[in-house]
């Protein structure tokens, strides 16, 4: 089957600007985008830059973004490339938020590995060092297998939204790698480590929550969910108020709902800036950022989009069912251990059918 | 069609509008509405964040409320944040029956309804598509929106992950802002931003990134020459609309840009005033949309820039 792939052409090196050229190659639809590269560098063009090396998405060489979706190459199938392409023409482009070296290969030292490096990528042994091997409970390390899934592709990277406009931010695949040490029973600077990434700004809580890396990873890692997990670690239980007000800002707003069933925004802003209580909106930060936001305070004043009484008064469930939702906090928040299902590592019951395993893995707080 | 209704809470708090529009739509297209008024939030992520079980239950709490509403054909919300946080728990809670029992339990414990799994939850979005139908939407229209040029905003908690949110080749719910545009006879504007992140997320965290990435897709829609946008999620509205003065400064450009809530520019092709959906509570004026109709009723739209930009 005749298959066309438009890949983008840059040699910065040249002073000439990015273009896009077509190749027409012959395969059969099962086979791989990267094994289509391969053959037009084969056989039409000689000169098409790509970096690859197992072709079987173990070392995460190939990453590049097919229609616009980031992924690996080799992992990705001719005819599902076809399905997802405009007017039939399968488009290969370098990853993005790196720079471009030549063509579809991207300058993975100036912002992947170093990003990862910034998260002390090795594991830091508790003293003293065991005479023999470290013993620790299996569940821990099964709770770390996802993020130790990662092949260092960089597809979660090209995509991230946060880094798109803020290049400091230290990203999903290097807080993925965070994760993998600070869920690590054996590793000793587990504070440490989530002071460093809650005390910058461009840490854990610079995350926007988008998704992005969740759907780009080839390998089910949800670099996402595992700086969600960050923050329920940090603030949770070693009670760390980041710079950025995320502690704050989650503080309030689950207190918040338990005290009314539903969100109240008003009363969430200055509660984020100020701490979470009532008089949060009198401490000088909130009062600063209401400054800060005046423009729009006021324009939504004046459309009435906001009323003054709408801000001051919460709208609040019944009370019978403000007295479930409280019963609820209380049940949960009562618990000494997080209950927290984890469907990559536990699979679903329809997985599971054939070949039960244990349903869940409590992750023990510390 | 008869559905169980869950608004969320900014739509009640922030963008009343939404709220109301909805209310004035929904006849028109035949869809009772009964609104889960016991039902708690949804937890926004921020919940989950705090605890996963938590919001699981909180969740699971308003999916038993939805579906013990009598005759109801499904639950239906207006808000993508809901629709993806709701999504969330919803698969962990029927991917696992010991956990759904355990999350039973204290919803029993706090006296509130159980949960059997397969609530069927779907944004307003999908459901004009796979519901209403598009040829039946069209078949509604009074005010076809020929030459209003609309760029679809869609919100991330709507579309990714695609697998948790059943995006398909079948369903590509990735799409139906544009296919809503087109049948409502809009002109879909395709740029840069459509599928990206607001923002909102991390308006109080890193305030900088967020405005800018607000910034950033709504001059990407003013260069690709959108009259507005449209957006099936109360968060992006309120980073897209009522940040926009903000969001101006951030990127250091005029934008100018008005944002509807879907129902509102359903409403507007279906013959509702801009008055009626709540056009003049937002912060952008929605002029060109304004003078739009305005035009489309004094019979002059049909030729040239009839959106005044």
């Amino acid at each position: 089957m005749e298959f066309t792939l438009k890949i983008r052409r840059y040699n910065p090196e040249s002073g000439e600007a990015p273009y896009w050229d077509e190749h027409t190659v012959e395969l059969e639809p099962h086979r791989s985008v990267l094994e289509g590269i391969l053959q037009a560098k084969a056989t039409t063009d000689g000169s098409i830059g790509v970096r690859c090396s197992c072709r079987a998405a173990i070392c995460g060489s190939c990453g590049v973004r097919i229609n616009g979706q980031p992924g690996l190459a080799c992992h990705t199938h001719l005819d599902s490339a076809l399905a997802g392409s405009r007017d039939g023409v399968i488009t290969v482009e370098p990853m993005g938020n790196m720079p471009v070296i030549r063509d579809l290969i991207v300058d993975m030292d100036a912002v992947h590995w170093k990003k990862i490096q910034r998260v002390t990528p090795w594991l830091i042994n508790k003293e003293p060092i065991p005479e023999r091997e470290y013993i620790v409970p299996r569940e821990s390390m099964i709770d770390v297998t996802q993020t130790a899934a990662c092949i260092q592709c960089g597809a979660c990277v090209s995509d991230c939204l946060s880094m798109e406009v803020d290049p400091l931010f230290v990203g999903p695949a290097a807080l993925a790698k965070a994760y993998r040490f600070v869920g690590d029973p054996r590793d000793a600077k587990h504070e440490q480590r989530l002071k460093d990434l809650t005390h910058d700004e461009h840490g854990i809580y610079a995350c926007t929550h988008c998704f992005k890396c969740i759907e780009a990873c080839p390998k089910g890692v949800a670099p996402m969910s595992q700086i969600m997990r960050l923050r329920r670690i940090a603030g949770e239980d070693h009670g760390i108020n980041d710079r950025n007000n995320g502690h704050r800002h989650e503080q309030a707003f689950v207190s918040l709902v338990r005290d009314n069933g539903l969100l109240w925004e008003a009363e969430l802003l200055p509660r984020s800036y100020g701490g979470d209580s009532w008089f949060g909106k009198f401490a000088p930060p909130a009062g600063l950022e209401l400054v800060a936001s005046l423009p729009a305070i006021t324009t939504a004043l004046l459309r009435r989009k906001v009323t003054i009484t709408g801000a001051l008064k919460p709208h609040k469930l019944p009370s019978a069912d403000l007295a479930s939702v409280k019963k609820i906090y209380d049940i949960v928040e009562g618990r000494d251990q997080r209950d927290e299902l984890n469907l990559y590592i536990t699979g679903t019951d329809a997985d599971n059918a054939e070949h039960p395993v244990a349903a869940t893995e409590g992750t023990p707080a510390p | 069609m008869k559905v169980a209704y869950w608004p969320g809470c900014v739509s009640r708090g922030f963008t009343p509008e939404l709220h109301g529009s909805m209310a004035q739509v929904a006849p028109l297209l035949d869809i009772e509405l009964v609104e889960l008024d016991r039902a708690n939030c949804c937890g926004a992520g921020v919940i989950a964040e705090h605890s996963q079980e938590l919001a699981d239950t909180l969740n699971a709490r308003t999916f038993a409320l939805a579906q013990q509403v009598p005759g109801a054909d499904l639950m239906m919300n207006i808000c993508s944040t809901c629709q993806g946080a709701q999504s969330e728990c919803q698969e962990r809670l029927d991917a696992n029956a010991e956990y759904r029992g355990r999350v039973n339990e204290t919803l029993k414990a706090s006296g509130s309804p159980e949960y059997s799994e397969g609530v069927i939850n779907k944004n307003f979005l999908w459901v004009l598509v796979e519901d209403i139908g598009l040829d039946h939407l069209k078949s509604l229209v009074k005010r076809p929106l020929t030459d209003l040029k609309v760029g679809p905003f869609y919100g991330c908690y709507i579309v990714r992950p695609t697998d948790r949110l059943g995006i398909d080749a079948e369903n590509p719910r990735d799409t139906y802002l544009a296919q809503v545009i087109e049948a409502l006879g809009g002109t879909v504007i395709d740029y840069a931003g459509s599928h990206k992140c607001c923002g909102f997320p991390i308006i109080t965290m890193s305030k900088e990134a967020s405005l800018k990435q607000a910034g950033t897709h709504l001059g990407d829609a003013v260069d690709a020459e959108a009259d507005c946008l449209v957006t099936p999620c109360p968060l992006c509205h309120l980073n897209l609309d009522l940040q926009q003065p903000l969001a101006e400064r951030a990127v250091g450009r005029e934008l100018n840009m008005p944002v509807l809530h879907l129902p509102q520019l359903v409403g507007l092709a279906l013959g509702l005033t801009p008055k009626e959906i709540g056009l003049q509570r937002h912060v952008v004026k929605a002029t060109s949309v304004i003078d739009w109709s305005e035009a489309v009723v004094a019979g002059v739209g049909s030729g040239g820039d009839a959106s005044g930009w």
